[in-house]
């Protein structure tokens, strides 16, 4: 295991009162493993995994929980208690992260070099430009496109360069928020491809993040699909894939293609996400799910063992009271 | 890549040189088209005015510049267009019998001193803190920095001028009430000190009532560069919040401010007329203010004609800086 996180809650502050967009949220990465998290947007992807690297901007805080990471060497640190200057170090050559956006997240006036230069320095490398061009060269940019400033890239080429980049401190985790959405089918699966090579290769544990959950069925060892905030899933990602458990894991899988099959009808959820302001008293899912019965909008289901995985529904309570 | 670049800088040279053209151009032909005989009329004032009698030469000075009517138009624009070449704008009336590049001449670099200096360090000192307060909007520097900018911009500058003159000069006589050094001191080794003696007071108020909106504009675009997904991928790669804020946030915040700085610089002449009149500093606003009160309409010309150039040649130093640190323009020149 190398991320621990429990119990983590983060908010959104303003005068009217906090909005909870990471509700409780636990689960444990194991080394070398890729966890994908799914759900529709505004679930809080995004938000759960700027909380899990401490970098969240305001008015967004995390207001509970830990973040445990158990680095190669030395002991255990709580992310979430850890001071600013305390992470500097632990950043980029323990968890790294790639951003949905390259062209927004490469620094626009300055040279891709220049942008692996100042990482790689500051971590103590001596031999920047080599390591920049094996850098490059593994995700199959030419080492000479290094001269290149962000917008003489296409955008795949940029995309490529921000993993090569989380690569370049030889990272422990890296977090991935929707990194092929602002690229095309093609070079969707190019990428994917080159991730899962690169993390045989080299042994980093990955966060990945999308809305789509069929992407993440040939890409994720395991998948947690959140909703207004919370986990309601959590398996084997073939198992997820095969035999959700949560009536909301259903829809979403049916509402997207799979990436190798022919499009079949699809089916989206009826209905809007919740208002995280204004969350129903039981289930969240209630008012979309068709599963519903009376107990639902009573009684917020827990998340739980239910055999191949964990589940937050209340269609499993007469399962468990039946094996009891 | 390179052809992009060359191109680019051709065709912004053209652009420049077409304006400059055309603004010289405008100079000659705008006295041109006054209607009737100015010439004779401004002999007439000006014999009213100092109660001599206006010598031959100076009437012919006068005449150059509003067209010598039995001369046809086009070999004029031809003689004046040679002279403008020769930095030749004939000769002052009011110092007759002054070249007016001579005045000019003079006059330049107590001007270029004084806001050249001062713009500049209104620029380093609003810029400076803006990027501060920009970088934590709401900490506590911002919450002092922001409105004692949105003061101090909001003060007159005249205002500002007057009361420094009135409390440091003649109360408290810190300073000297004008000028640009002590005429006594003129090649001897106190010179440079009554030069900068001279200097703080105009300087001062100038950088006290400018470095506010510099302070302003690169403190909100530092608020909306900060919030920039890579300044926060910076913060991620571990790097020191030094250098997350200038490398990251402030090199690209700077961008429009530098736009802004050499158009300010551009309008130092203008910007001059102000600070140059109340403290009586020898420098072309000055010079301006002397020529319209004494109706010298060549050198009003001269003034006009340097203003105008001196504003092209900072825009297209402006549009190649700019070129330069942002390397996205270069695409747009293709
Ligand atoms: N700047 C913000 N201010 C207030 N609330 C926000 C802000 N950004 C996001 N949120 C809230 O957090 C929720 C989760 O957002 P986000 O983590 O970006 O979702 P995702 O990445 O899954 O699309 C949103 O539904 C919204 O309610
Ligand atoms: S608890 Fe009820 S409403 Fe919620 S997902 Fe399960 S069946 Fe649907
Ligand atoms: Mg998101």
């Amino acid at each position: 295991m190398i991320l621990d996180v429990k119990g983590l809650n983060v908010d959104y502050i303003s005068a009217a009162g906090a909005v909870r967009a990471v509700n409780d949220v636990s689960f444990q990465l194991r080394r070398g493993e890729i966890l994908g998290v799914a759900g529709e947007s505004g679930c809080g992807k995004s938000t759960l995994i700027m909380g899990l690297i401490r970098l969240l901007r305001p008015p967004a805080a995390i207001t509970g929980g830990e973040v445990w990471l158990h680095p190669r060497e030395g002991r255990p640190v709580d992310i979430a208690r850890r001071t600013d200057k305390e992470l500097r170090k632990l950043r980029w050559r323990s968890i790294a992260v790639v951003l949905q956006s390259a062209m927004d997240a490469l620094n626009p006036v300055a040279r891709l070099s220049a942008q692996f230069a100042d990482v790689l320095r500051e971590h103590g490398y001596r031999n920047v430009e080599e390591r920049t061009a094996e850098l490059l060269e593994m995700v199959g940019i030419s080492p000479d496109r290094a001269r290149s400033y962000p917008h003489e890239m296409s955008g795949g080429m940029r995309q490529r360069a921000m993993i090569a980049l989380a690569l370049a401190c030889d990272p422990e985790i890296v977090v991935m928020d929707e990194p092929t959405t602002a690229v095309d089918v093609v070079m969707q699966r190019q990428i994917l491809a080159q991730i899962l090579e690169l993390r045989q290769k080299l042994g980093f544990s990955v966060v990945f993040v999308t809305h789509d959950l069929s992407l993440l069925v040939e890409l994720a060892d395991r998948i947690a699909i959140m909703y207004g905030g919370r986990i309601v899933e959590l398996g084997e990602a073939a198992e997820i894939y095969r035999s959700p458990k949560h009536p909301y894991t259903k829809g979403l899988r049916d509402s997207f293609p799979p990436l190798h099959a022919p499009v079949t009808r699809l089916s989206g959820i009826p209905g809007t996400p919740p208002d995280l302001r204004n969350l129903p008293h039981g289930c969240a899912f209630e008012p979309r799910c068709p599963s519903r019965f009376d107990e639902c909008a009573q009684r917020r289901p827990e998340l739980l063992d239910v055999g191949d995985g964990l589940a937050a529904c209340h269609l499993h309570d007469r399962e468990r009271t039946a094996h009891a | 890549m390179k052809q992009g670049k060359g191109r680019f800088l051709t065709r912004r040279v053209a652009f420049y040189v077409a304006t400059a053209w055309s603004a010289i151009t405008l100079n000659f032909l705008i006295p041109r088209l006054m209607p009737g005989d100015p010439t004779s009329v401004i002999v007439r004032q000006l014999q009213k005015q100092s109660g001599e009698s206006i010598p031959p030469e100076a009437v012919e000075a006068i005449q150059k510049l509003f067209g010598d009517p039995r001369a046809g138009l086009l070999q004029q624009y031809w003689d004046y267009l040679g002279s403008v070449a020769r930095l030749d704008f004939g000769l002052s009336i009011s110092r007759f019998p002054t070249p007016v590049g001579e005045l000019l001449g003079a006059g330049l670099p107590w001007t270029l001193l004084l806001v050249g200096t001062t713009t500049l360090l209104a620029f380093a000192i609003g810029t400076g803190l803006g990027i501060a307060a920009g970088w934590k909007p709401g900490g506590r520097l911002d919450g002092f920095l922001s409105p004692l900018s949105t003061f101090l911009s909001a003060l007159p500058y005249f205002w500002v001028a007057l009361i420094a003159l009135y409390v440091f000069g003649l109360v408290l006589g810190w300073f000297p009430l004008g000028g640009g050094y002590d005429p006594d001191l003129y090649g001897r080794p106190g010179f440079l000190g009554s030069v900068l003696e001279h200097l703080v007071m105009p300087a001062a108020t100038i950088v006290f009532s400018a470095f506010g909106g510099w302070l302003l504009g690169m403190r909100n675009m530092m608020i909306t560069t900060v919030s920039e997904d890579y300044v926060l991928l910076g913060k991620a790669k571990g790097l020191s919040s030094g250098r997350v804020m200038f490398r990251y946030a402030a090199r690209n915040a700077l961008l429009p401010s530098v736009t802004g700085f050499a158009m300010a610089i551009g309008g130092v002449l203008g910007g001059a007329l102000l600070t140059e009149i109340v403290f009586s500093y020898p420098g072309i606003g000055y010079l301006l203010y002397d020529a319209v009160s004494k109706r010298d309409y060549p050198l009003m010309q001269g003034v006009f004609l340097l203003t105008t150039l001196t504003v092209l040649l900072a825009n297209f130093v402006a549009d190649s800086v700019y070129v330069m640190i942002d390397p996205r323009t270069r695409e747009a020149g293709r």
